[in-house]
């Protein structure tokens, strides 16, 4: 049972670990900075104290050791939650994510599933530059084997962990840096949270706004914005990038006849680019307008807020593609 | 030519012979079989290292976890999986103990707890780190034992799962099987420390130099690493000095050492050395040893017989296994 309340993002990651923690004794929580300092984004601060060394541990900087640890300790029976500081520093663990944590499985003709959690805070808004504020969630969503879930709300912030650690497969879950202060109401809801599924947001009838993460809430934005136009957007926050909810997507586009994708990845090779051909694909003759994007421009994330912002897909960018829709077809 | 160890009985040097000789001859046949297009992608035959595997088995318990390269063939016959799944994995057949899916350099199996044939350098050492923490988190006396050649000290994960298996006092057995080339490259012309078990002091961790042509050693050695690894004293790195008779792989030249030295290793091997040793003893004659070895040319014969006679699993299951069917 969980009591409606209005707690932040960064609460609810912690709320649910600790959760995770108390209810299995399989479960453990493992990374750079989890203990003492108490979570780099300060998601696992007292965490250490209440569950001691054991299950609270700090490890050295070495991505690669310790997120293969983490798979080795899933093979052994073990629960392991191994946070990565950012994207952008899981790349040194690409090697044990990709061809191991994704392969092992599938090679061993089903003997060795892999049951780990490894979360990652990802994205840009906090001007952190270009080592710090990326968004590779297309190039895990690229890879059979993984699945990969970002979840946006504090429902979802605060439901997904337990779906993920009740999941048999390695589930990476991305949490936006932008969103650990945001502050929102938890619902009941939060306790039959899904791992996979996307989720109508707003509901709408003239387009479609497809979106996953810190892009939720930009997409929302707009969406007021245009409602004041007489413009009514559907947003849908993919929750799951992989596997991608097809029907979900096509059941709103084929309402609506319209769609933009909203990806704070860059737009070559990117979700955005996977989301559309499928739309494409399955719904090309319901389309009223081609199908748009909006993605971060081709930069290597600046610092200065100014540029930082206009690197992102902003609310202006996701109302002016819209409004180049909509004139389609009517 | 050292003598054997005292006390050494007829059936135990026997024993240890036997298994070296279903290894080599099965490495023998892989390498025809290969030839007539039988086993197909990468080869990687482990001729000479027959020691390693089957000393390092020997002292190890049912319980423990191992993992091993893409050479390994012989730590996968050591370790008990039975020779007929295994030469099916090798065919990609669905009755191979990985269900076809891995082939050489990927061999699973559950029940002994062998956790892959890794065909990336140096991938297993972390693996290795995480499944023996999961057993000092459930407080068992279980370790893990995880295979790389030389040229895995080379890669940064060798590094790190050293330090972190020390730090944290892991039942982990880093067990190098150096024989002298990675790939095509030389020891020397790829480290600057050539003394391999050195590098564990800058980790605080035990480590020792084994000749890895002597079976005896090599399990003495490791019985020694494993009983303080379980009695909670940490991680151990025992380096094999050993070579492989064969090519790197099967597409391999070998222009980068010339035959005078595979010769002189090979009068060093393992096989030919407890030959020598318990015919010396007077624990095996001639007609012993041709005996082993036709039991050992049978053993393979049958698990071809089998491999050739699997069935291929059906395209209809291609996507089956990209995630698990069922929860561990």
């Amino acid at each position: 049972m969980i009591e409606p309340l209005r707690i932040t993002y960064r609460e609810a990651v912690k709320q649910a670990i600790r959760e995770a923690l108390q209810s299995d004794p399989r479960v453990f929580l493992m990374g750079e900075d989890v203990g003492k300092y108490g979570g780099c984004f300060a998601v696992s601060k007292g965490l250490l104290e209440e569950f001691g060394e054991q299950r609270i541990r700090d490890t050295p900087l070495s991505e690669s050791a310790f997120v293969g640890a983490g798979i080795g300790a899933a093979l052994g029976g073990l629960r392991p939650i191994v946070e990565v500081m950012t994207v952008n520093f899981s790349l040194l663990a690409l090697d044990q994510i990709v061809n191991n944590a994704a392969t092992l499985c599938h090679m061993s003709g089903g003997q060795f599933p892999v049951p780990v959690v490894i979360r990652m805070a990802t994205g840009a808004g906090r001007q952190l530059a270009a080592q710090h504020s990326h968004s590779f969630e297309a190039w895990y969503a690229h890879v059979p084997g993984l699945r990969v879930v970002e979840p946006a709300t504090i429902d979802d912030a605060r439901g997904m962990l337990r779906a993920a650690l009740a999941c048999p497969d390695p589930v990476i879950v991305f949490e936006p840096i932008s969103l650990y202060n945001m502050e929102g109401e938890l619902t009941e809801a939060a306790s039959s949270v899904r791992l996979d599924g996307a989720r109508v947001h707003r509901a709408g009838r003239d387009v479609t706004l497809v979106t996953y993460g810190a892009s939720l809430w930009r997409c929302v934005t707009a969406a007021e914005e245009l409602a004041t136009s007489g413009i009514e957007a559907e947003i849908i926050d993919l929750r799951s990038l992989r596997p991608l909810d097809d029907a979900a997507i096509m059941h709103s586009v084929r309402r609506t006849r319209r769609a933009v994708i909203v990806d704070e990845g860059w737009r070559s090779g990117s979700l955005a680019a996977e989301i559309t051909t499928r739309i494409v694909e399955q719904g090309f003759y319901d389309l009223d307008a081609p199908v748009a994007r909006v993605c971060a421009e081709e930069v290597p994330i600046p610092y200065p807020r100014h540029l930082e912002d206009a690197a992102l897909p902003g609310a202006s960018r996701i109302v002016a593609a819209v409004k180049g829709l909509v004139g389609h077809g009517q | 030519m050292s003598a054997l160890p005292a006390g050494t009985t007829r059936e135990r040097g026997l024993h240890l012979l036997r298994e070296m000789l279903r290894i080599r001859q099965f490495e023998d046949h892989c390498a025809e079989l290969y030839g007539a297009g039988h086993i197909r992608g990468f080869l990687h035959l482990c001729d000479g290292e027959e020691a390693i595997a089957v000393g390092v088995m020997e002292a190890l318990g049912p319980d423990d976890a191992v993992l091993s390269t893409y050479r390994e063939h012989g730590h996968a016959l050591a370790r008990g999986i039975a020779m007929k799944p295994l030469m099916a994995e090798l065919y990609g057949k669905r009755s191979g103990c990985s269900g076809g899916r891995g082939g050489s350099m990927h061999v699973f199996d559950a029940a002994t707890r062998f956790y892959g044939g890794n065909a990336i350098v140096g991938g297993g050492l972390p693996l290795a780190v995480g499944l023996a923490l999961a057993e000092q988190m459930r407080g068992t006396r279980n370790l893990a034992a995880c295979f790389f050649g030389e040229g895995a000290v080379a890669e940064g994960e060798f590094h790190e799962s050293m330090n972190l298996a020390a730090l944290w006092k892991l039942p982990v057995l880093f067990l190098c099987e150096n024989n002298l080339y990675a790939m095509g490259t030389a020891l020397t012309r790829s480290e600057s420390q050539t003394d391999i078990q050195a590098k564990a002091a800058g980790y605080a961790v035990r480590a020792a130099a084994v000749d890895g042509m002597d079976v005896f050693a090599v399990e003495a050695a490791v019985r020694e690493a494993a009983d303080a690894a379980r009695g909670g004293g940490g991680p151990a790195l025992l380096e094999f000095r050993t070579y492989r008779f064969r090519a790197h792989s099967m597409f391999d030249a070998q222009l980068y050492r010339d035959k005078a030295e595979v010769e002189a290793w090979r009068e060093r091997g393992p096989i030919i050395r407890l030959t020598t040793q318990l015919k010396a003893a007077g624990l095996m004659t001639e007609d012993d040893f041709q005996r082993l070895l036709r039991e050992a040319d049978a053993e393979v014969e049958g698990a071809v017989e089998f491999a050739s006679a699997a069935e291929w699993e059906p395209v209809a299951d291609l996507a089956r296994h990209v995630y698990a069917e069922t929860a561990p």
